[in-house]
């Protein structure tokens, strides 16, 4: 036990010493925070459309309302030329194009059925299908009073479904509430792993470590002395971004932070052992920086960051049973959006309980003293 | 000169005998693709629902299974009260519950509207928005075909084509912003690390003391990975062609020029890091900061710029990805010739230009 | 000094790495007390066997005892009774002099009043009084090698392994080191050391000549002198080495 706390009391001077750490920990969960959470959005505001109306006609012009006093577009320019509308979308001045032939309203009145012509640019299929979604509530809803208008002349009357709908757990349907969670899980993840990863091979490459080897030290002792002190920061770091987002973005938090600190703690487990084994297993800085990099990337882009999880293939969603992050990333969302408790999350902890039992034993028996 | 080939020669021995760091370089393109191309859709389908009907009647029987015939969503679990609702939610096994009234066929008949409440999962948002969009949709589609038996209607109908692009494939977005990733990794992370580390190491103030130009010594050190960078722009070129069916619409000559200039860019980017930093701890944050952030954030491959608050899009004007995948989707999506995108081109070479100029400057604070 | 007591116990050690052989079936004896000079040229193999002896490194074939240990076994035991100081400078740079003693002293299991004591001891030998609380990669060369050399023997180990101690040390230095080896011999601590400065080689007891991966000479330095007909251990490794030269 005494040996134990000798190192990390050599590690925690070692650490607080050196000049790079401070910025490490403190400015880098405010940038990503900043920037992470105000660039990742997909809130659709201001599609940009350009109108070409051939018809100008008392329905066109009301269609053309329709749209303007939505809120989601903005009537960027109008023509009488195809051309015209063909050159915005392709130097990106539009995001849409509306256009409406002439004989717009003479068909709607003789043949009941009329076109409006859409050109959607495509290129991000997301923002395309969202635009496509918009353009196409505007024009049922356009629909919907034109047949209302009908039937009363008609003096009948319409069968009709209303639909409310209400969003739980985020009524403003705000998508930092959602971000943030995700990038917390990051940080922690990004901090625990490189730190631990570079400090070992470091020691590796100015020789100190094999001033250690040969002492009598245990390796557990060793493996100790190095995991808590960054295990330690992580939890820290975890606590710091909570209080940023809270301050800065007012995320709630809905469940109990006992149980999101007791899952973190065993994550991080995870996390550093990965680390600490990349670490022995590697010989210098710069193969370490990019086996952490490759496997970072792949571990976040999988871990359902930016897209649900639901909606990826069904062989991903198997291959995320080994991604510790996708285990963390729905926790930490889960409980701190929707409040979830341990007996709804039992399943992520036991997982994660046997995956810090594998990876730490996997890292301690890659430690070997002697070669 | 000659001194010169046999130096770049022994740097590329010496990069190509780390096999570990090889096959990352030439797995991170494939396996980003990959990913990118398989794993992140937004598509939504299969979402789990609930249904608490307290009527149980024909109707919303006919509902509830239009709702699962259009494969969107898969009915998981009915409930019988309000209360189940929220921890329901809270095990995360649905996303979304849709509530009928009482009576509800009886009230559609007799009254002529009935009440559907549908209540969905906004912990995540996106999603939440999207099922509901197209929950409503098909409801709506519903009651129109019911409503169609009385009346004759007049309706637009719109008519959408997808430009560019026409069966919104995910690929034709990720293909460019994975160019613009991997050449900016490869060239400015690489290189800055590299350098940094012979700083660390202390071999950098042997090399300058050798009958080589410094010059020279800075080309030898990132020769080998323009080599890399290129080959890598054009796997992920190739792959999207030939895997994910993205077009070339445009001139491949122009795109492989561009990208030449953009890895020079990324480089000189490189070598201005490595002349800040001391350690290769330091040059790797830095990187990982001025680098991976912004060109997967700040550039338009993920998310739209058009939709970030200004203080952000006045920031992304400074990030050379930015130009790059909008000179990428103009060459290969639009087919755009060098009219519709010398700006940009422009801008890359002005950023290109302004690194070189910054590291010799620092190189020579650092000599004297 | 020396005893004929053996600490240290080396039959037909091979280490092999791959097809080339850096340790070719090494024989010797250390005994108790003795200043052990382990020469050679740069290569011809010193460090490799230092480290197999410090339980850094696995012999491929051969018996070897340290302390009266067996080096497959007892390994960790062994360990407790070795102080090493290696090629490299491995005190942690960023620590201050007082805090390596103390970091060291810790893990080899000093009581803290031990470890008060042995460090004031030292800084006072040392004459550091003044840089105890200065970060330890700002101190000059020779100062470091004495300072990792005294925390190497902190714990009063049975042997010290010292590989190059004093190399890039001016002549000056190297001779206070020397004497801080003799003053750890008098405290009956082994000395194993590896050099390849030959003028050293006359201050150790019994030495060894390594060339390519074996031992070609071992005895005290008179005797090799007197044996090879040299005026001097240079002169010896000289004929040593050139004779290698004509047979392979």
């Amino acid at each position: 036990m005494r040996t134990i706390l000798i190192l990390l009391r050599k590690e925690f001077i070692m650490i607080f010493r050196d000049r790079t750490m401070l910025p490490i920990i403190f400015v880098m969960p405010l940038l990503q925070l900043l920037i992470l959470v105000n660039a990742a959005t997909f809130d659709m505001k201001n599609i940009k459309m350009f109108i070409i109306d051939k018809d100008h006609s008392a329905t066109s012009l009301r269609l053309q309302n329709k749209f303007s006093g939505s809120p989601f577009f903005r009537i960027e320019d109008q023509s009488m030329n195809v051309e015209g509308g063909h050159n915005s979308l392709l130097k990106g001045n539009a995001d849409v194009v509306l256009h409406l032939e002439n004989g717009f309203e003479h068909d709607l009145m003789t043949e009941k059925q009329t076109k409006a012509q859409l050109l959607v640019n495509g290129i991000n299929s997301r923002t395309a299908g969202l635009i496509n979604a918009y353009t196409s509530n505007v024009i049922a809803d356009f629909n919907k009073n034109v047949i209302i208008d009908n039937l009363h002349l008609k003096g009948d009357q319409m069968l009709q479904v209303n639909i409310s709908s209400s969003f739980w757990f985020n009524p403003s349907l705000n998508y930092k509430n959602y971000m943030v969670p995700g990038i917390l899980v990051i940080l922690v993840t990004i901090i625990g792993m490189f730190l631990t990863a570079l400090n070992i091979v470091r020691e590796k490459e100015l020789g100190t470590i094999e001033q250690i080897n040969v002492t009598p030290i245990k390796k557990h002792q060793f493996v100790i002395g190095k995991l808590f002190p960054f295990w330690l920061i992580a939890l820290f770091e975890l606590a710091f971004g909570l209080t940023l987002g809270k301050l800065m973005f007012d995320i709630p938090i809905e469940g109990s932070l006992l149980v999101l600190f007791s899952f973190a703690a065993i994550y991080l487990l995870v996390i550093l052992a990965l680390g600490l084994f990349i670490s022995v297993s590697a010989k210098t800085q710069q193969q370490v920086m990019f086996v952490t990099f490759f496997f970072m990337l792949v571990f976040i882009l999988m871990s359902g960051l930016f897209t649900p999880e639901n909606s990826m293939p069904i062989w991903a969603q198997r291959a995320n049973a080994i991604n510790p992050l996708a285990y963390f990333m729905r926790v930490n969302r889960m409980v701190l959006l929707k409040g979830s408790g341990f007996a709804d999350i039992a399943n992520e902890f036991i997982s994660i309980s046997v995956f810090a039992l594998v990876s730490l034993s996997l890292a301690i028996w890659r430690y070997r003293k002697t070669k | 000169m000659k001194r010169f080939w046999g130096f770049v020669i022994k740097e590329f021995k010496h990069i190509f005998r780390d096999y570990r760091t090889m096959i990352i370089l030439f797995g991170m393109p494939v396996a980003q693709i990959l990913i990118f191309g398989f794993v992140i859709t937004n598509d939504i389908k299969d979402a789990e629902i609930a249904v608490l009907d307290h009527s149980k009647d024909q109707t919303t029987h006919e509902i509830v299974n239009k709702l699962t015939a259009s494969g969107y969503f898969i009915l998981k679990d009915n409930l019988e009260s309000e209360k189940e609702i929220e921890p329901t939610f809270q095990s995360g096994k649905i996303k979304q519950v849709i509530i009928f009234g009482n009576d509800f066929g009886k009230k559609l008949v007799s009254e002529g509207s009935a009440d559907i409440q549908i209540i969905a999962d906004a912990s995540d948002p996106n999603t939440a928005n999207l099922l509901v969009n197209y929950t409503s949709a098909i409801i709506r589609d519903y009651t129109m075909s019911l409503n169609a038996e009385k009346t004759m209607n007049a309706t637009i109908v719109p008519e959408v084509r997808m430009l560019f692009n026409q069966s919104l494939d995910g690929a034709y977005m990720f293909i460019p912003g994975i160019i613009a990733l991997i050449l900016i990794l490869v060239s400015a992370m690489m290189t800055s690390i590299t350098i940094a580390r012979e700083k660390e190491m202390g071999t950098m103030e042997v090399l300058l003391i050798s009958p080589l130009r410094p010059t020279h010594i800075i080309m030898g050190k990132v020769a080998p990975y323009i080599v890399i960078a290129f080959i890598n722009a054009i796997t992920v070129i190739f792959m999207g062609f030939f895997v994910f069916k993205v077009p070339l619409e445009g001139s491949l000559a122009l795109l492989l020029i561009e990208s030449l200039l953009y890895i020079f860019m990324s480089l000189s980017l490189g070598i201005f890091i490595s002349t800040k930093s001391n350690s290769q701890q330091v040059a790797m944050f830095i990187s990982m900061f001025a680098l991976m952030l912004p060109t997967v954030l700040l550039s338009g491959f993920i998310f739209p710029i058009e939709n970030m608050p200004g203080w952000l899009q006045a920031i992304t004007y400074i990030m050379p990805p930015r130009y790059f995948i909008d000179i990428v989707k103009n060459i290969l999506l639009k087919g755009t010739g060098l009219a519709f995108v010398w700006k940009e081109t422009l801008a890359i070479l002005g950023f290109t230009v302004l690194f070189i100029a910054l590291s010799v400057k620092n190189f020579k604070i650092r000599l004297e | 000094m020396a005893t004929q007591e053996k600490i240290i116990h080396v039959r037909d050690l091979v280490k092999k790495f791959g097809n080339f052989t850096a340790n070719d079936h090494l024989n010797f004896d250390v005994y108790k007390g003795d200043i052990y000079g382990f020469l050679g040229a740069n290569g011809a193999g010193k460090t490799t066997a230092i480290k197999i002896l410090c339980g850094l490194s696995y012999p491929t074939s051969g018996t070897v005892e340290v302390a009266g240990l067996n080096i497959y076994k007892e390994r960790e035991n062994i360990k407790k009774d070795i102080g090493y100081m290696s090629q490299k400078f491995s005190l942690y740079e960023q620590l201050t002099v007082q805090e390596n003693i103390r970091f060291y002293g810790g893990i080899y299991g000093l009581k803290k009043k031990e470890l008060n004591e042995a460090g004031n001891h030292m800084i006072e030998t040392l004459q550091l009084q003044n840089e105890r609380h200065k970060i330890v990669g700002d101190l000059p060369l020779g100062w470091k090698q004495k300072l990792a050399f005294s925390i190497a023997i902190m714990h009063n180990p049975c042997i010290v392994f010292l590989d190059e101690p004093t190399g890039g040390v001016d002549p000056k230095t190297r001779r206070q080191f020397w004497e801080l080896i003799y003053q750890a011999a008098d405290r009956g601590i082994t000395v194993f050391v590896t050099t390849h400065y030959m003028d050293e080689a006359e201050y150790c007891q019994r030495l060894s000549i390594m060339v390519d991966g074996r031992i070609e000479a071992l005895g005290k330095p008179e005797d090799l002198k007197n044996e090879h007909a040299a005026g001097s251990m240079e002169e010896v490794f000289i004929k040593l080495a050139r004779k290698q030269k004509e047979t392979s």
